[in-house]
C-alpha cells in the first residue's frame, strides 16, 4: 500500500510536468529555458555560485514571509478554520511596523526589535478581529476575514497618498523609505538578513513543537477535528479558537514586518505580495506538516523570483509561476484523493470477498 | 455635510438608476450561479477565479471569431468545467471543498492573466443596445428596465426563471431537498449525487456567462484582472441574501449602487479617490457580518416581519457531503 500511494504521489509531479511543458510550448519556447530561467533568476545557474548572492538573498527574503505565513496557518487549519484573512494580517503588520520605522528613534537594536515586536502585535489585532467575528459574531471567517483583507488594503493605500505621502510628489507608489537605523541588518550588497531566517526557523520548529509536544496543541486538534465533542470534554472552544488566530496574525505580522523593513525598505501599497494566499497553498500542499513548510515555501520562493525573469527574458507573462504553484497543488490534491478514494473501494471489495 | 446628501440624492437621477441595472448584470448571472449550486449542497468557492477565466475565454472567443454571441457558450463552458472539478473532487474523492474551490480561485486567476496577457487592451465588438419597442417608452420604467440590451433582459429573467424554478416547481423542491436533507430526498428515490453534479454544473455556467457579460459588455475589452474581487463579493452576497434568489438580487442592486455612492462622493473628497472605489467591498461584507450577528439575530427574532426579510440561513446540508451507505 505505502508504494501505491508513493505511485499515486508521483502522478501530480507528472501531470504538473506536463502540464507546465504544454503551456511553455504554447507559449512560443523551447519548453526548457524557462525553467532553467526560473532557477537561474532565482539562485543562480549552476546554483549559489559566486555573484549570485543578490539573487539568492531576493529569494529567501520571500521565502521568509511566505514560510512564517504558512507556519501560522498550520496552526488556524489545525484548529479547523480557514484563515483567508492572512493577507490582511500581513498588511497590518507591515502598517504597524512602518508607524514603529517612521516615528521612533532609539539605539538600533532595541528599535529593530520594537519594530518586529510593533508588526507582530498588529497581525494579531488584525487576526483576533477575524477570531472575535467568528466566535462572538458568528460570522464565517472566510468572509470576516475577506472583508478585513480588504479594510487593511484600503488603510495601505489610504496612508500612502495622504498622511504618510511622499515628501513633496504626490505619489501612489509608496511612502518615503525608512531611516537606515529601521532596517533589518542585512549582508552586504544583498537583502539576506540572517535574523529574518533565525525567526523564521525558530517559528517554525515553534509550530512543529506545539503539536508534537504540548497539551496545547493537543487540545487545539480536538477543537478542529470536533468542535462540539471537544466542548464536552471541557475544552474551552471560543477561547482555542481564538488562540489559533492569534499565534497566527502575530507570524503573519512579523511576515509583514520583513516585508517592510527586509525587502520594500518603504510600505508600497501591494505591500503583502499576495504571499498570504501563497501561503494556504504552501500548507495544502504540505499537508499542515510543519517541517515540509521550509522547503514547499523555498521552491515557492524560486519560482516567484524566477519567474519576473521569464517576462524580462523569454517575454512569456510572469503569471506562469503562479499558474506552476497552482497546478502542483491542485494535482496533489487530486491525486492524494485519488489514492484515498482507490485505497476505500479495494478495502470494500475485500471486505465482501472475505 | 451637504456633499454627502448631495451624492446621495444624485443616485435617484433615472439614467443613474439605469446605469446601476445595467452593471448589476455580470454580478445577477454569477450570484443566481452560486446561489443555484449551493442550495445543492456544493460551495464552488472558486468563483473569482473560474469568473476570470471564463471572461477570458468569453472575450478571446468573440474577438477572434468577431462575434460577440460566441463568446457567451465558451464562457459557459469554461464555468462548467470548474465547477465540475469542484464538484467531482468533493462528491467522488472526498477532498475540502473549500480546499479545492481556493485552489482552483488561485490557478485560474493566474490562468487567466498568462493566456490572456497578449490581449490586455484589445478591443471586442460589445453587446450591442436593444430598445424593447412599446415597453421603452413607459416613463422611468422604460429607461430602467427596457432600454438596456439583450444581457441585461437575461439577467433579469435568469433571477425570476431561478426563483420561479427553486420555490414554484416540483424539481426546485427536489433541489432544496438535496440541499437541505440529503438523505431524506435519497430514501424518496431522488438521485442526490447526481442532483448535485447537475446543479452545479448549471451554477458553474451562469457564473462563466456572468464572466462574459464583463469583458463583452460592461467592462468591455481585456485588461490584468478585469473581474478581480468580484467572485468574492459575489459569495458574500449570496450569504447576504440568504441563498433567496429575489434577496440575493436585491444584495447585487445594492452593492452597486453603494459603487456608484462611492464615484459620486471622489469630487466631493478628491484626497480620498483612490481608496472610494474599494469601499463597497469591505462595506458589503460588513453588512453581511451585522446580518449574520448572532445579538441581532436574537433582536430580530422578536421582530416576525423584520426576521422574514433579514434573516439568513444556510442550507442545511452545505458542504457537506452524502455518500449511500
Amino acid at each position: 500500500m505505502t508504494s501505491n500511494r508513493l505511485l499515486y504521489a508521483l502522478i501530480p509531479a507528472g501531470v504538473v510536468v506536463v502540464a507546465a511543458f504544454g503551456l511553455l510550448l504554447a507559449a512560443g519556447t523551447n519548453g526548457f529555458e524557462p525553467i532553467k530561467l526560473i532557477v537561474e533568476g532565482s539562485i543562480g545557474w549552476p546554483p549559489f555560485e559566486e555573484g549570485t548572492s543578490s539573487k539568492v538573498g531576493d529569494t529567501v527574503m520571500v521565502w521568509v514571509p511566505i514560510a512564517l505565513a504558512s507556519a501560522g496557518l498550520i496552526v488556524t487549519f489545525n484548529a479547523g478554520m480557514w484563515n483567508i484573512g492572512i493577507e490582511g494580517q500581513i498588511i497590518m503588520g507591515a502598517i504597524f511596523a512602518a508607524f514603529v520605522a517612521r516615528e521612533v528613534s532609539v539605539s538600533r537594536p532595541l528599535l529593530i526589535a520594537l519594530i518586529i515586536l510593533a508588526g507582530a502585535v498588529g497581525g494579531m489585532l488584525w487576526g483576533l478581529l477575524v477570531g472575535v467575528l467568528r466566535t462572538a459574531g458568528g460570522v464565517n471567517e472566510i468572509f470576516g476575514g475577506l472583508g478585513l483583507d480588504f479594510v487593511a488594503a484600503s488603510i495601505t493605500t489610504y496612508l500612502i497618498i495622504d498622511p504618510w505621502s511622499r515628501t513633496g510628489v504626490a505619489s501612489t507608489s509608496g511612502t518615503d523609505p525608512f531611516p537606515d537605523e529601521a532596517l533589518l541588518p542585512s549582508l552586504e550588497g544583498t537583502r539576506l538578513s540572517p535574523l529574518a531566517i533565525v525567526i523564521t526557523l525558530v517559528a517554525i520548529a515553534g509550530i512543529w513543537l506545539l503539536f508534537r509536544g504540548t497539551l496545547y496543541g493537543l487540545k487545539l486538534k480536538a477543537v478542529g477535528r470536533n468542535r462540539p465533542s471537544s466542548f464536552l470534554m471541557g475544552i474551552p472552544t471560543n477561547r482555542y479558537l481564538l488562540g489559533a488566530f492569534v499565534i497566527c496574525g502575530a507570524l503573519a505580522g512579523i511576515a509583514g514586518t520583513s516585508q517592510a523593513i527586509g525587502f520594500h525598505f518603504r510600505l508600497i501599497p501591494a505591500i503583502s505580495g499576495n504571499y498570504g494566499f501563497l501561503a494556504i497553498l504552501v500548507v495544502l500542499l504540505a499537508r499542515f506538516r510543519a517541517f515540509w513548510v521550509i522547503p514547499i515555501s523555498f521552491f515557492f520562493a524560486m519560482i516567484a523570483v524566477g519567474s519576473s525573469q521569464l517576462q524580462l527574458r523569454l517575454d512569456v507573462n510572469s503569471a506562469l509561476g503562479g499558474v506552476l504553484q497552482g497546478t502542483l497543488v491542485l494535482s496533489a490534491m487530486f491525486g492524494l484523493g485519488w489514492a484515498a478514494h482507490r485505497f476505500r473501494k479495494q478495502a470494500e471489495a475485500g471486505a465482501e470477498s472475505t | 455635510m451637504s456633499g454627502l446628501w448631495n451624492a446621495f440624492v444624485e443616485l435617484f437621477d433615472t439614467r443613474t438608476i439605469a446605469t446601476i441595472v445595467a452593471v448589476s448584470s455580470p454580478l445577477l448571472f454569477a450570484s443566481m450561479g452560486e446561489t443555484i449550486s449551493e442550495k445543492a449542497g456544493v460551495i464552488n468557492l472558486s468563483v473569482d477565479g473560474s469568473m476570470m477565466l471564463s471572461a477570458l475565454a468569453g472575450f478571446v472567443v468573440a474577438f477572434e471569431f468577431e462575434n460577440v454571441w460566441l463568446g457567451f457558450p465558451a464562457a459557459a463552458a469554461v464555468g462548467v468545467a470548474v465547477a465540475l472539478i469542484v464538484a467531482y473532487g468533493s462528491i467522488r474523492l472526498s477532498l475540502n471543498q473549500v480546499a479545492v474551490g481556493f485552489v482552483l480561485f488561485a490557478l485560474c486567476t493566474e490562468l487567466s492573466r498568462f493566456l490572456g496577457s497578449s490581449y490586455v487592451g484589445r478591443q471586442p465588438e460589445g453587446v450591442p443596445a436593444w430598445d424593447i419597442p412599446w415597453l421603452e417608452s413607459i416613463p422611468f420604467f422604460g429607461q430602467v428596465l427596457f432600454q438596456q440590451n439583450l444581457m441585461v433582459y437575461l439577467a433579469i429573467l435568469t433571477v425570476v426563471a431561478t426563483y420561479f424554478f427553486m420555490y414554484r416547481t416540483r424539481k426546485g423542491l427536489e433541489l432544496q431537498g438535496i440541499g437541505e436533507r440529503p438523505e431524506a430526498a435519497h430514501s424518496r428515490g431522488i438521485p442526490v449525487n447526481r442532483l448535485r453534479y447537475f446543479y452545479t454544473a448549471v451554477g458553474g455556467a451562469l457564473i462563466g456567462i456572468g464572466g462574459a457579460a464583463f469583458t463583452l459588455d460592461v467592462k468591455l475589452g481585456w485588461s490584468d484582472r478585469p473581474t478581480r474581487n468580484f467572485g468574492w463579493i459575489v459569495l458574500a452576497i449570496v450569504i447576504f441574501g440568504g441563498w433567496h434568489p429575489l434577496r440575493v438580487a436585491v444584495g447585487v442592486l445594492l452593492f452597486r449602487t453603494l459603487e456608484a455612492y462611492a464615484l459620486n462622493l471622489i469630487p466631493e473628497f478628491p484626497s480620498l479617490s483612490q481608496v472610494l472605489p474599494s469601499i463597497p467591498f469591505p462595506l458589503m461584507i460588513l453588512a453581511l457580518v451585522i446580518v449574520n450577528w448572532k445579538a441581532v439575530l436574537a433582536w430580530l427574532d422578536r421582530y416576525p416581519f423584520l426576521r422574514a426579510i433579514l434573516r439568513s440561513d444556510p442550507p442545511t446540508a452545505i458542504g457537506t457531503r452524502f455518500e449511500i451507505n
